[in-house]
């Protein structure tokens, strides 16, 4: 069967984003740029299917900027076979990248589609699941096991109390959250493989989507920042100060 | 203009964040209505119906939606809401399920964990791991939004005297079927609503040493997260994450053990009142954000603790 991931070309998470002076945004001038670590999940999860057997072909897609491709090639790299730029400038946003991923969809018929849960510069946690809703599909979102088993796939979800396990149609769509696999590192050699790896280059008019906004960002500011406060000597200080000080513990 | 509340439960009883969620509907202004979804779930629209500023409940009662499968909830959401001009449900893991479905089947976009109302179509929003607020502006006739719980004061539980309608648009889509769960059952306060929090990192060393903050948790009826870092390890489960990609608390009292204070551990906790570092590394970033750092082995002070409450 095959495998569309979706991957998202973000900051890296090490990196402590600024927000710029005119409020128009976070300065990602000069900032390291990496796949989103969910993304990087969705990769191994599918490259871990394809290693058992499972699963046939593997089409890494992303909906970004040109430089984008450093994060197909590494996806490639991963194990991928091939992969799909959408190419655009505009500022993308989930309802928008849904329908260009349902195009995708459409275009490739996968059985399977793995995504990151969010996008860790945007936190929306929402992609996956409108991708589904427009593909007719099912969805297990949050995943920390995925098991394809008779026309099938049973998913145990990350959920508020706990774990929840699903059983979905396929074609279906999974969300990874982080106890789903730990990524492997590209070695060299996958890495000069992954250069010769077809990447195919589309238009958002060549799918037929638009990718207009719908939320508009009017300002970005930084969170408000916390007082750093003081050490304590001892357990006995720390007491008392909570106690007779910010009186919260009786 | 009207404001839809998707009520949040476990078909016996209410959770306590639906109450912020009406507060953020509140903020939006108009009549708010709640839907309740579930299976033999009347008893928690009947709660719903109290609610200080509610007008009317919806209850949608139906074996489709008794484990809140997201297929059948979505479907149910976006054609009970299509009246609405705003459909509002909590940011937990069932609101983040089914709300950005529901935005799609409605072809309208989401703005996901609002933290203020500035207006009927604009809020503000974290971004980045909380290390940027953007204010957004929504222009779609539907604007379908997840509400961070801790960052609205909850409405008052009684007091109000809608009226209670069933709704009767059940499908099960034939997508998904559940099969089974594993609850964490605990007697402590939920971490999402508790007003004290002690939180272990991966200095506890193993699920073991975490007895020594139930202990004190117990005494202060606190609730006990973790570290990504500590769940990873097998320390504890995953619902007790705290994090950008865990669970956002903002207690009275925070107390990390342990915990370096990752940025993505900080956006799950920053916004609590008070903050308590223990941790052996003086330059731990956590004492960065921390009103009282304690430098020691938290092996010998969190007993000393235990024994001083
Ligand atoms: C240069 C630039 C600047 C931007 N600035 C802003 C801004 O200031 N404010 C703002 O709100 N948005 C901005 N965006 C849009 C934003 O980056 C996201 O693409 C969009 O909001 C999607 O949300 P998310 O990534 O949080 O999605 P989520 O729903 O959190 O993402 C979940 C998963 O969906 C998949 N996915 C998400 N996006 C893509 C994609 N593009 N291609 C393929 N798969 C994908 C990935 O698997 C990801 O793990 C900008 C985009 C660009 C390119
Ligand atoms: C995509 C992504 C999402 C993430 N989401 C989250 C999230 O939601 N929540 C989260 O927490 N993290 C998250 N992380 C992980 C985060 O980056 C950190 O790795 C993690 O928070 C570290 O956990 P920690 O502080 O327990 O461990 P460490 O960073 O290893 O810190 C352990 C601390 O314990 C102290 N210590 C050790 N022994 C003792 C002792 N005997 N006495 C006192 N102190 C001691 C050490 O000095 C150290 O400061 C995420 C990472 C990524 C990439």
């Amino acid at each position: 069967m095959k495998v569309l991931v979706p991957i998202k070309r973000v900051v890296d998470y090490n990196v402590k984003v600024r927000v710029k002076a005119d409020q128009s945004g976070v300065d990602l001038a000069n900032v390291k740029m990496a796949m989103n670590p969910f993304c990087e999940i969705a990769v191994e999860e599918a490259v871990r299917l394809k290693e058992k057997g499972v699963v046939t072909e593997i089409v890494a897609v992303t909906v970004g900027p040109k430089a984008s491709q450093e994060q197909l090639r590494t996806a490639m790299a991963l194990g991928a076979d091939r992969s799909i730029l959408v190419e655009t400038d505009e500022q993308t946003q989930p309802l928008g990248v849904a329908k260009a991923l349902k195009a995708l969809v459409d275009k490739e018929q996968p059985d399977l589609v793995i995504l990151g849960k969010q996008a860790i510069d945007d936190d929306n946690n929402q992609t996956g699941q409108m991708l589904a809703a427009l593909a007719g599909m099912s969805q297990g979102t949050f995943a920390s096991v995925v098991e394809v088993a008779d026309g099938k796939v049973k998913v145990t979800r990350e959920i508020d109390g706990g774990l929840q396990t699903v059983e979905l149609t396929l074609p279906a769509v999974v969300t990874t959250d982080l106890r789903l696999n730990e990524p492997r590192y590209a070695s060299l050699p996958n890495i000069m493989k992954a250069k010769k790896k077809p990447l195919e280059t589309l238009s958002p008019a060549d799918i037929g989507v638009d990718l207009t906004p719908r939320v508009k960002t009017i300002k970005v500011e930084p969170p408000a920042e916390r007082q750093a406060g003081i050490k304590v000597a001892s357990v006995e200080e720390l007491v008392d100060k909570l106690k007779n000080e910010a009186k919260v513990i009786s | 203009m009207s404001v839809l509340v998707y009520a949040e439960h476990d078909n016996a009883a209410l959770k306590g964040v639906t109450l912020s969620v009406v507060a953020a509907a509140k903020a939006i202004g108009g009549d708010i209505t709640v839907l309740v979804a579930g299976e033999g779930c009347a008893a928690v629209a009947g709660e719903a119906a109290k609610i200080d500023g509610v007008s009317k409940v919806l209850l949608a009662d139906n074996a489709a939606y008794g484990h809140q499968l997201a297929e059948n909830i979505a479907a149910l959401v976006a054609e009970v809401g299509k009246d609405y001009g705003h459909i509002l449900a909590a940011a937990t893991t069932t609101g983040k399920n089914f709300a950005p479905r529901a935005a799609a089947l409605l072809d309208v976009g989401m703005i996901s964990e609002i933290q203020s109302v500035e207006s009927a179509d604009t809020f503000k929003r974290p971004i980045y791991a909380g290390n940027a607020i953007a204010t957004v502006q929504s222009s779609d006739s539907i604007k379908v939004i997840t509400v961070r719980g801790t960052s609205f004061d909850a409405v008052a539980a009684e007091g109000g005297s809608a009226s209670v309608e069933s709704v009767d648009v059940a499908a099960d889509a034939g997508l998904s079927s559940f099969v089974g769960e594993e609850i964490a059952k605990s007697d402590r306060p939920e971490l999402a609503g508790a007003k004290i929090v002690i939180s272990g990192g991966r200095g506890m060393q193993n699920g073991d040493n975490f007895e020594m903050l139930y202990k004190v948790a117990d005494k202060l009826g606190a609730a006990v997260g973790a570290s990504r870092a500590a769940v990873d390890a097998g320390f504890v489960p995953n619902d007790m994450q705290v994090g950008q990609t865990g669970k956002i608390v903002a207690p009275e009292l925070y107390v990390a053990v342990g915990i370096s204070g990752a940025i993505q551990h900080l956006a799950g906790m920053k916004d609590s009142k008070v903050i308590v570092a223990i941790n052996k590394d003086e330059e731990a970033p956590i004492f960065q954000v921390a009103d009282y750092g304690l430098v020691a082995d938290l092996f010998e002070a969190v007993p000393e603790l235990d024994s001083k409450l």
